[in-house]
């Protein structure tokens, strides 16, 4: 992929990006854990321009019953688009994309999460993507984690989730909507920061072995300070901030 | 606060040596690394997390509040405020004796009663087995029921029972905790209820405030003067 042709300068001279950022700069973000009355854990989180609100339900029954397993609980995640959180209005019914991402978020999940604590159970993680600006795969990831966190669901580790990519031939973290159309190459990363592994690895677009490396390499970075943010969030709700 | 409590979050490494993980607590190398949000304890062999969040997971021993959902002509099935779904053997109400032609189940509790019942057996397998064949256990007849957090059963608790004691001596209750967050008061007077009922309550929003105890206390004792 050689990416778009664009009139856009996704980086000037001095090393900034299209929306002012650097190279090693992510979008400002925000996660809150808790807002949800009814569900059993939830969060919010606002990276860039996404919203992204998700609520985690269980360890509960399982329904349909033949999906429960004896040795373990199951993981189930749905991962939607409000009609509204594009530009264009987005038909409502699970597309291919939202299919793919919800198992791929839920394969990122399931190293962490100790499910096997509760044989014959569900828990079920709800993602509702209220505006969408790139980078919504690991936004949600970052969020579905805090709220897992939120719902006592017992954890390896937290999964904290950042992309990288390459645009106008840098490595750069963090691809936005814009980058992500006209770039060469978008590398969204999950990662457990204590125990230092990775559980999320995609990759669109062509990169030399160097590249490669680089790329992970700025992308756990990234991962490290959504951890940071997650962990404020926990913090703020259940210790009150400031204390540690 | 002494320092060998810490807030912690998963992942965070609680501490590393030779001690034995206990609760919420997993072993990662010589690491141990807490599973849940809560506060850790270190004691002289041994670490724990007391977790702040989650739901109420069965364990043998708990009392636990119950409530009639459904019965077959054998058993009961009890609602326990967990992903589990309490099992209740008609032959721990009818004794040895019982006869599923006989006996009628619904003649001793009705969809709906609520229970103060024993977790006899509890394991991966099976539900978890309930008894009320014991003493201040059985059906419950008359008082308010209050649902909180069973996170924080503890601190409704407190220190040897401080907590309830005090909230029991300052309304003349009767209060059952059942370790699954579900509280029954029992009280001869209406504003007693009432003040018993809204000192539950408090806890469960306030469980995170160190002087709580004190906090309580005031308001138990202004709305008596009033």
């Amino acid at each position: 992929m050689g990416g778009r042709d664009t009139t856009m300068v996704l980086l000037d001279e001095n090393g900034i990006r299209c929306d002012g950022r650097k190279i090693d700069e992510t979008r400002k973000i925000m996660i809150k854990a808790g807002v949800l009355k009814n569900a059993d854990g939830s969060a919010y989180i606002e990276f860039g321009d996404n919203k992204i609100l998700v609520g985690v339900f269980g360890p509960r029954d399982v329904h349909p019953k033949h999906m429960s397993d004896t040795d373990t609980g199951i993981l189930r995640v749905r991962y939607h688009m409000e009609p509204f959180s594009v530009t264009e209005r987005k038909n409502p019914a699970p597309s291919r994309r939202e299919i793919e991402i919800s198992k791929v978020i839920k394969e990122a999940l399931e190293p962490a999460v100790m499910l096997e604590q509760f044989p014959r159970t569900a828990v079920d993680v709800f993602i509702e993507v209220l505006q969408a600006d790139g980078g919504t795969r690991c936004a949600a990831l970052s969020a579905a984690s805090v709220a897992l966190a939120d719902a006592g669901i017992p954890m390896r580790d937290m999964v904290a989730a950042c992309a990288s990519g390459k645009v106008a031939d840098t490595i750069v973290l963090d691809v936005n909507n814009e980058e992500d159309q006209a770039g060469q190459a978008d590398m969204p990363i999950g990662y457990m920061p204590s125990l230092e592994k990775i559980t999320l690895l995609q990759l669109d677009g062509v990169l030399t072995p160097e590249e490669y490396k680089k790329c992970v390499e700025v992308g756990v970075n990234g991962c490290k300070i959504v951890y940071e943010v997650q962990k404020k969030a926990l913090n703020d709700k259940y210790f009150g901030s400031g204390k540690d | 606060m002494d320092n060998r409590r810490k807030y912690v979050i998963p992942g965070d490494v609680v501490t590393s040596g030779p001690f034995r993980p206990e609760q919420n607590v997993i072993l990662e190398g010589n690491k141990i690394i807490s599973t849940t949000v809560g506060i850790s304890e270190i004691y002289d062999d041994s670490v724990r997390v007391i977790s702040l969040t989650g739901k109420y997971i069965p364990k043998i021993d708990d009392l636990v509040i119950g409530k009639v959902i459904s019965h077959t002509s054998l058993s009961w099935e009890l609602d326990i405020n967990s992903c589990y779904v309490g099992f209740l053997p008609a032959q721990d109400v009818f004794g040895r004796d019982f006869s599923a032609h006989a006996d009628e189940l619904s003649s001793k509790l009705k969809t709906g009663d609520l229970v103060a019942a024993r977790i006899a057996n509890f394991d991966r397998t099976r539900d978890p087995l309930i008894t009320i064949s014991d003493r201040d256990l059985g059906k419950i007849d008359s008082g308010a029921l209050v649902k909180i957090s069973p996170s924080k059963v503890p601190r409704l608790i407190g220190k040897r029972g401080s907590m309830i004691q005090m909230i029991e001596q300052a309304t003349d209750a009767a209060i059952t905790i059942g370790q699954n967050g579900w509280v029954v008061v029992s009280c001869e007077s209406p504003e007693g209820l009432l003040k018993a009922k809204k000192a539950i309550q408090m806890v469960d929003e306030k469980a995170h405030i160190a002087n709580l105890t004190d906090q309580v206390k005031d308001m138990l004792e202004s709305k008596g003067e009033s």
